[in-house]
């Protein structure tokens, strides 16, 4: 079984914060980090090539230094590496990555399942995935909290839902997207992180994928940011300390007046 | 050519643009702003902070939606499961109605699955001029493929200008399909839209980087623009019974309704009778409720002000609660009317989930704990007292 998983690089945005005095971006000491949802999709491509045999390939999208993500994925068991990198990316909304990420898949061609994290924590879109399964015309499995069964080429998979789940079959090839559910994702092996650190990367250009390169970039994405500010503050909060008795009796007498 | 250019003859080098990068991209040289390409997406945000000089240029070439200016109206998808249309297809519908008004030109509701014909008249009482139906056994399912192919169809031939989507589990897995398929621009998750009348784009606000920074985002070439929108932030449309409008049942034929992805079995268990993500007032617990024992108290007070119960990462990973009670980063986001946060310190990973609610109660024995920073109200005290006073006194008040 042919597995390909798909990784972002973010910023650990929790730690992008705006300067309460000088309104300004604080990025200082932010880290790169792989994309907390990519985690459980590397550890369940993974775990799917230890019980079915095959291949993990994992790929990203990314400026040069996203290939510090690839090796980590290696370190916890991937096999193939490839980083598909080029200025011509750059400036890509979700519907351009769509497109580079599919080509780059097409160019692996032999696969079984392609397994993407719900969303990235720095768009928050989940859009690439259904995007890069649409792409391709392959079914998708969205929220998978759970693999049931891979048998005779069909995939059946618990879907998260608002309500609970469902259980959804479909032939493969297809594309799954995870959450967190799925899976504890393990820590990197030593001999697992000493094969990242010799392991080669492979990196393919916009050219190595046969992409229309008016589908790339910039060029390719019809959204563009026009906009970005900080959100309101939330205004100072009230606090009561004390008797406890005392406290609730007042808080529950200020959202009555609210009237909720 | 697209691409990023600084004009070196207006850059002072007074190092905004360096300050507003999200990415770290720019440094200044000898006081000019110099831009590293591997770093830099494109994202546009130093050319927002350069208004004043205008040294920095964003070059885009793109292509556009052919007879543009042919797509009118707006649309909403109207979300049904189990033949119940979604208060969410409401709040978009009474955003829908804003924007159509302010544009003048109608508004449509889009209304696919089973049995479903009925359900339309409501959705002209509250808002919709026109309501396009179609209705097959085979539609019962939420299924990606025939939605999408069927939306996709209703779009080409119809030309709205605007789509509004719910970002729920179904809408967002739906409308990605179709924004590749119409190779067109879809903004997730949207919590604020207007329109700008001149150019008569729809101004898509959203929140990035985790609720940080809030970013607006336009799709000035290509139609229709299609945003998923937040349950809960917008305001549901109230019904007038006075109201008319046209149903229009459209008729496919079978090929439309193939999907090679099958739906075997639908399991509801979320424990408490209310999803979160609709709730209007949920209680939360973190790592201070020391074990699922305590959730009990918390269901009480959920119970007496009729909401739902949520939990922290911590609370979760311990086994305390299901994952779909997951408020945070790696769980849902929430917006109710009231969030009350029992024993959650609020690291941002929680925060990010919850910071849009519009009243924010903490209690926590810590009172430099990071959840008062964004608390409209707090209680300083121990949540095993303060829960359970604070359920018998509202079921007094109540």
């Amino acid at each position: 079984m042919n597995i390909i998983v798909c990784i972002k690089q973010v910023p650990d945005t929790t730690e992008v914060r705006i300067d309460p005095v000088t309104k300004n971006l604080v990025r200082d000491g932010v880290k790169s980090i792989v994309n907390p949802f990519d985690m459980y999709a590397i550890e369940e491509g993974v775990r799917l090539r230890e019980k079915h045999g095959g291949k993990v390939t994992v790929i990203t999208m990314g400026p040069p230094q996203a290939e510090a993500v690839l090796r980590e994925a290696i370190s916890l068991g991937c096999d193939d590496a490839v980083l598909i990198s080029d200025r011509a990316f750059a400036g890509s909304d979700t519907l351009a990555t769509c497109y580079t990420l599919s080509k780059a898949i097409e160019k692996i061609k032999d696969y079984d399942l392609v397994i993407c994290g719900k969303q990235a924590i720095d768009g928050d879109t989940a859009q690439v995935g259904p995007g890069v399964a649409s792409t391709l015309d392959i079914p998708q499995i969205t929220y998978v909290r759970k693999i049931e069964e891979i048998k005779d080429n069909n995939i059946t998979a618990e879907r998260a839902t608002e309500e609970g789940y469902e259980v959804v079959q479909t032939k493969m090839p297809c594309l799954i997207t995870v959450v967190k559910e799925i899976n504890t994702p393990r820590l990197p092996s030593l001999k697992g992180k000493m094969k990242a650190k010799s392991a080669v990367i492979t990196v393919w250009k916009a050219a190595d994928i046969n992409a229309d390169e008016s589908r790339l970039g910039l060029k390719g994405s019809p959204t563009e940011v026009w906009k970005i500010f900080t959100p309101p503050p939330r205004p100072k909060g009230r606090i009561f300390e004390g008797d406890p008795q005392e406290s609730v009796n007042q808080l529950v007498e200020l959202l009555k007046d609210l009237n909720h | 050519m697209s691409g990023i250019t600084v004009y070196k003859d207006k850059c002072i080098g007074c190092a905004l643009c360096e300050k507003a990068c999200p990415f770290a991209a720019i440094t200044i040289v000898d006081k000019k702003a110099v831009i590293d390409l591997d770093k830099c997406t494109l994202c546009g945000a130093c050319v927002e902070a350069c208004q004043k000089f205008r040294a920095i240029d964003i070059v885009r070439e793109t292509t556009r939606t052919p007879d543009i200016e042919k797509y009118k109206g707006i649309w909403v998808f109207a979300e049904q499961r189990k033949g119940v249309i979604q208060s969410v297809a409401y709040e978009l519908l009474g955003k829908a109605r804003e924007l159509a008004d302010k544009l003048k030109v109608p508004v449509a509701c889009v209304l696919i699955g089973s049995n479903v014909k009925d359900k339309a008249q409501d959705l002209i009482y509250r808002g919709a001029d026109k309501v396009y139906v179609i209705d097959n056994p085979k539609l019962e399912h939420l299924l990606d493929e025939p939605y999408a192919r069927i939306m996709a169809n209703l779009i080409r031939k119809y030309r709205p200008e605007a789509i509004l989507c719910p970002a729920t589990a179904m809408g967002r897995s739906v409308i990605s399909r179709v924004a590749v398929q119409l190779r067109v621009g879809l903004t997730a998750d949207c919590t604020g839209l207007d329109v700008n009348l001149d150019e008569r784009y729809l101004l898509q606000t959203r929140p990035a980087f985790g609720g940080n920074i809030m970013a607006t985002i336009l799709s000035k070439y290509h139609r229709p623009q299609l945003a998923t929108v937040r349950h809960k932030v917008m305001k549901e449309a109230v019904p007038d019974p006075k109201r008319k409008g046209e149903i229009e049942v459209v008729n496919f034929d079978n090929s439309f309704f193939a999907s090679r992805a099958k739906i075997l079995n639908v399991v509801d268990e979320v424990m408490t009778t209310i999803n979160i993500t609709e709730a209007n007032v949920i209680v939360s617990g973190g790592r201070a409720m020391g074990g699922p024992a305590a959730f009990k108290m918390l269901e009480d007070l959920a119970k007496v002000l009729n909401g739902a119960v949520g939990a922290s990462r911590a609370a979760i990973d311990e086994g305390w609660m299901p994952y779909s009670h997951q408020v945070g980063q790696t769980g849902k986001t929430v917006c109710p009317n009231v969030y009350i946060a029992c024993g959650i310190s609020g690291q941002i990973q929680h925060l990010v989930g919850m910071q849009s609610s519009d009243i924010i109660i903490a209690i926590n024995r810590d009172p430099s704990a990071p959840i008062f920073n964004v608390a409209n109200y707090g209680i300083v005290g121990d949540l095993f007292t303060v829960v359970p006073l604070l359920t018998k006194r509202f079921k007094e008040v109540l």
